[in-house]
């Protein structure tokens, strides 16, 4: 759901400091523009919140409730007038212990949730942890959100309540599936695995041909992962001809060549180390 | 027989002299045979009664006489005794009524006027047999209004629902009111929520007014997904122009000119009944383009539910009406505002809507003189469990859970000791015994750690361990929660162990607080109702019956003998007569033994059923004591981890 603030300049409370913002923004964003940290999980810049991994609680009130509270995430929570936020009580810290704990029982050899964990104080989890090994997906649901509003949509969660699980069509390969990685980039948990050997790139059990830079070699994108942005964002095929640091030192040396200065390749910096980048990862790169 | 279907009327006074036409042409009629053809009584057979009926009566050459109207009707509520048969204006009430007492039944009533006692309902404890519908104590206590026309008409027929005055609210309020008359008329009736959670219905239609915007929604919540809960169901299937009725009036007080119903696909009458009605209403201008002739247009369509639960959620509903999987959004901007296709919109239970026209027609002051201070009107009950009537029950608020199970319901099965009532559905609390006086409302049943929930009602008896009954409902809300939040999925998940763990007698004493530990955080932190009360189950019987779980914990002992990992039976010698009855019920064969000879149970082959001590209540030769070395039973596969993906 797409969300408008309306725009009225309002004045709240969040951990005791006056902040200003407009009606209708979510608290999350609020916050952190105040510099205030909430913890939150499956929020992210480049997608709509969506509450699922309820981290981002916190405790609102106002002096009008007669000391009545509630909890509520702030990433989905739109500013009013008035709101006292708190954003460490007693209450929001009791349901995000809770929370690392069910994790920590979900996925008991994440590396990132034992750290969360760590951070409220659980070694080891109050519940029946899961038979080992287990994947590392906590269902925060970002990869999902992330490949829908890229466009393909390739995959969504299957199933219901504990069964429930991320995957494409019937559990297969998903048909739409761009190769992008942009849902391996997102993944909080780093638990969706990409592969990259000989040219090809293999994620969600689909292998795909990747596409080598003309002049350097380097592998760049999946050629469907072109195909579809190329088409899509109106910069057809020959954009993805050259990697960026091809791009950049064609561009430079386009421009030297009508300055007339001398150009030497080591000064124009090194492209990234990752093993892909691709339009989704330049979207969602935190 | 009588007139043929209207044609579109062209003004609401057109609507009006029909109305009365056809009530008169009615009430004209000698004698009127209904057959309950609700899903419980279709169950029992009663499809074959009324063939039997339609064949008997043609065969007699008495089903052209204008004096008799037969018809297949919705439920009577009394499910039980079905399948039932009713013979107006008498009220004549047969029970139980089998294809083959259909001749006597023409031969004797019908022809001869006379009352076939054998066939009349008895009741169990005055042992006298009852003639009239409303002298039987299941009915006296229950004021019918949003069930007020089923069992008298044939939901097929809409003559029949405007003989009943169907329609005759929507001409008053769209021919004399405003729709902020409208409002204010559902607003002081008090009427609330009853799909569970208790909202004004006035207020809601007021934000819903109020909101900017030209397109707006009404949705009528028909995904009645609990488990022995069958109220919306009886009302779509017996009654449907109440339920479109209603929300042509809800559409012109919000200004909506688009309704959805949301109906589950696995109710298949209740789909068939709906479709009929709606097409009917059509036909007589009741509804699309110009309704009445008022300038007002306003149509309905059905959307029918894949039977997940979690979409009687509203927000989820709305998702799946939509196209989109069922899951909930945060409500911190309302559905009167953004709804479905995120436009402002209405969504109201079965059950409202259809009491939004009577409070239109006897205006509010009628509707609020029912109830308690703040649950005014009645409510409808779906009764079940172990309790003599089954069955569907309307009665004003404020009645006790005591009249309702006792007097209405007849008491427990086998006169057997009450121990708890489950109200409202699988994320309600069990309220025990010492509650039993507690008047039936929205504040005292969340008071009590339930709710109000759809109105369902399971009751239990001393043959129910309440730690299974937490279990099979946290079960059942884990299959169902649709996943999408942290607490409500990864909460449940671990109830679940915890009770599969405790049941199996390796529960631990530290369990109990760590489950209400955990239920507490999925009480504030879940993201809808379904998370937040999902723990009800737990922790009501937590509070309730503790001492249950401490058994069960501590001594490795199910007290009701119903956990097999910690029970054994055996046979009493001294009191066994040999009748047989166990023997003959015990499915494993684990009991041997000649008639009237003591029997034997072998350990060995028995499976800890209890079926054998349910039948033994004349001797009582049948004791259940803790399975010795319980802790042996190994533990369970942690059921709540499912395949997860591996890619």
């Amino acid at each position: 759901m797409s969300h408008e603030p309306s725009g009225r300049v309002v004045k709240i409370e969040i951990d005791g400091r006056v902040v200003e913002a407009r009606t209708g923004e979510f608290l999350l964003a609020v916050a952190r523009r105040a510099g205030i940290d909430i913890p939150a999980i499956c929020q992210h810049e480049a997608v709509d919140p969506a509450g699922n991994c309820r981290m981002c609680l916190v405790e609102i009130t106002k002096a009008s409730w007669d000391g009545w509270s509630r909890l509520v995430t702030a990433c989905l929570y739109p500013t009013e007038q008035d709101l006292i936020v708190k954003t460490h009580s007693a209450p929001v810290i009791e349901a995000r212990t809770v929370l690392c704990d069910l994790w920590l029982a979900r996925c008991p050899d994440s590396a990132y949730v034992q750290k969360l964990a760590a951070e409220f104080g659980i070694e080891k989890t109050s519940y029946q942890p899961a038979a080992v090994p287990t994947d590392q997906c906590i269902l925060c649901g970002l990869c999902i959100r992330v490949c829908e509003k890229l466009g393909p949509a390739a995959i969504y969660t299957v199933n219901r309540g504990g069964r429930k699980k991320v995957a494409g069509p019937f559990e297969g390969p998903p048909p739409d599936c761009i190769g992008c990685a942009a849902c391996a980039e997102v993944c909080p948990t780093s638990c969706i695995t990409v592969a990259e050997r000989d040219g090809t790139r293999t994620i969600w059990d689909k292998e795909f041909q990747l596409l080598a830079c003309t002049t350097c070699g380097r592998t760049l994108v999946t050629i469907e992962e072109a195909r579809y942005f190329g088409r899509k964002g109106g910069l057809g095929e020959s954009y993805y001809q050259l990697c960026d640091r091809c791009k950049r030192l064609q561009t430079a040396q386009q421009a030297t060549k009508v300055a007339g200065l001398p150009l030497t390749v080591g000064g124009l910096g090194e492209a990234s180390g990752r093993p892909f980048r691709s339009p989704g990862s330049l979207t969602t790169s935190r | 027989m009588t007139t043929s279907l209207p044609a579109r009327f062209g003004v609401p006074q057109e609507l009006e002299a029909r109305c009365a036409r056809l009530k008169a042409e009615r009430e004209g009629k000698r004698l009127t045979i209904l057959v309950c053809c609700g899903t419980g009584c279709l169950a029992n057979g009663s499809a074959k009664v009324a063939d039997a009926f339609a064949r008997e009566l043609h065969a007699r050459g008495i089903d052209a006489d204008v004096g008799l109207a037969f018809k297949r009707t919705g439920c009577h509520g009394f499910c039980q005794r079905g399948p039932l048969v009713v013979m107006m204006p008498d009220e004549t009430f047969y029970q139980r009524v089998k294809p083959k007492d259909v001749p006597k039944i023409v031969e004797q009533t019908v022809v001869g006027g006379k009352v076939i006692a054998t066939l009349l309902y008895k009741d169990p404890n005055s042992k006298q047999r009852i003639t009239r519908y409303h002298e039987i104590p299941f009915y006296q206590k229950q004021t019918r209004v949003a069930m007020r026309n089923i069992g008298l008409v044939d939901p097929r027929d809409l003559r029949d629902s405007l003989a009943r005055g169907a329609y005759l609210a929507v001409a008053k309020a769209l021919g004399a009111m405003t729709p902020e008359q409208v409002i204010a008329e559902v607003d002081q009736s008090g009427l609330r929520g009853r799909g569970g959670a208790g909202f004004s219905t006035g207020r809601k239609w007021r934000s819903a007014r109020a909101a900017p915007g030209e397109r707006k929604f009404v949705i009528c919540n028909g995904d009645e997904g609990d488990p022995g809960a069958f109220k919306d169901r009886s009302i779509l299937e017996g009654d449907p122009h109440s339920v479109i009725e209603g929300m042509i009036i809800g559409a012109y007080a919000v200004g909506a000119h688009e309704g959805f119903v949301y109906v589950r696909e696995e109710y298949p009458l209740a789909v068939e009944n709906l479709g009929h009605a709606l097409c009917d209403a059509r036909a007589a201008g009741l509804l699309g383009r110009n309704i009445l002739g008022t300038g007002f247009d306003f149509d309905v369509q059905i959307s029918r539910g894949g039977g997940a639960f979690v979409c009687g959620e509203s927000s989820a509903l709305m998702k799946s009406i939509a196209g989109m999987v069922g899951e909930p959004r945060a409500k911190y901007i309302h559905a009167t505002d953004r709804g479905l296709f995120d436009l402002p919109s209405v969504l109201n239970n079965v059950e409202s809507w259809s009491d939004v026209p009577v409070i239109i027609e006897k205006g509010a002051a009628w509707f609020a003189a029912m109830g308690t201070a703040k649950s005014k009107g009645t409510k409808a009950f779906s009764l079940v469990g172990k309790v003599k009537n089954t069955g569907l029950v309307e009665t004003p608020m404020g009645i006790t859970l005591r009249e309702l199970i006792f007097d209405i319901g007849g008491g427990i099965l086998n006169d057997r000791p009450f121990k708890a009532v489950q109200t409202g559905g699988p994320s309600g609390g069990c309220v025990p015994a010492h509650l039993l006086d507690l008047p039936i409302d929205y504040e005292k049943l969340t008071e009590a750690g339930s709710m109000m929930g759809s109105g369902g009602m399971i009751v239990m008896d001393d043959r129910t361990c309440m730690v299974d009954v937490a279990r099979y409902f946290t079960r059942f809300l884990w299959d169902e929660s649709c996943g999408k939040c942290t607490p409500c999925r990864e909460g449940l998940s671990q109830l679940q162990i915890v009770h599969d763990r405790i049941c199996r007698g390796l529960g631990r004493e530290e369990d109990l607080p760590l489950m209400e530990r955990l239920g507490a955080v999925m009480e504030t932190a879940a993201l809808c109702a379904l998370g937040k009360s999902a723990n009800f189950p737990v922790k009501s019987t937590l509070q309730y019956f503790r001492d249950e779980y401490v058994a069960h914990v501590r001594d490795k002992r199910c007290p009701a003998g119903i956990c097999k990992d910690l029970t054994i039976y055996r046979i009493i010698d001294e009191q066994c007569n040999g009748c047989g009855a166990c023997l003959r019920v015990c499915p494993s064969k684990a009991i041997t033994g000649k008639p009237k000879q003591l029997h034997a149970l072998d350990q060995g082959l028995c499976i800890s059923c209890g079926a054998c001590f349910d039948v033994c209540t004349p001797m009582n030769a049948i004791a259940f004591d803790p399975r010795p070395h319980a802790a042996a039973v190994p533990p369970a596969a942690p059921g709540a981890a499912p395949a997860r993906r591996n890619s």
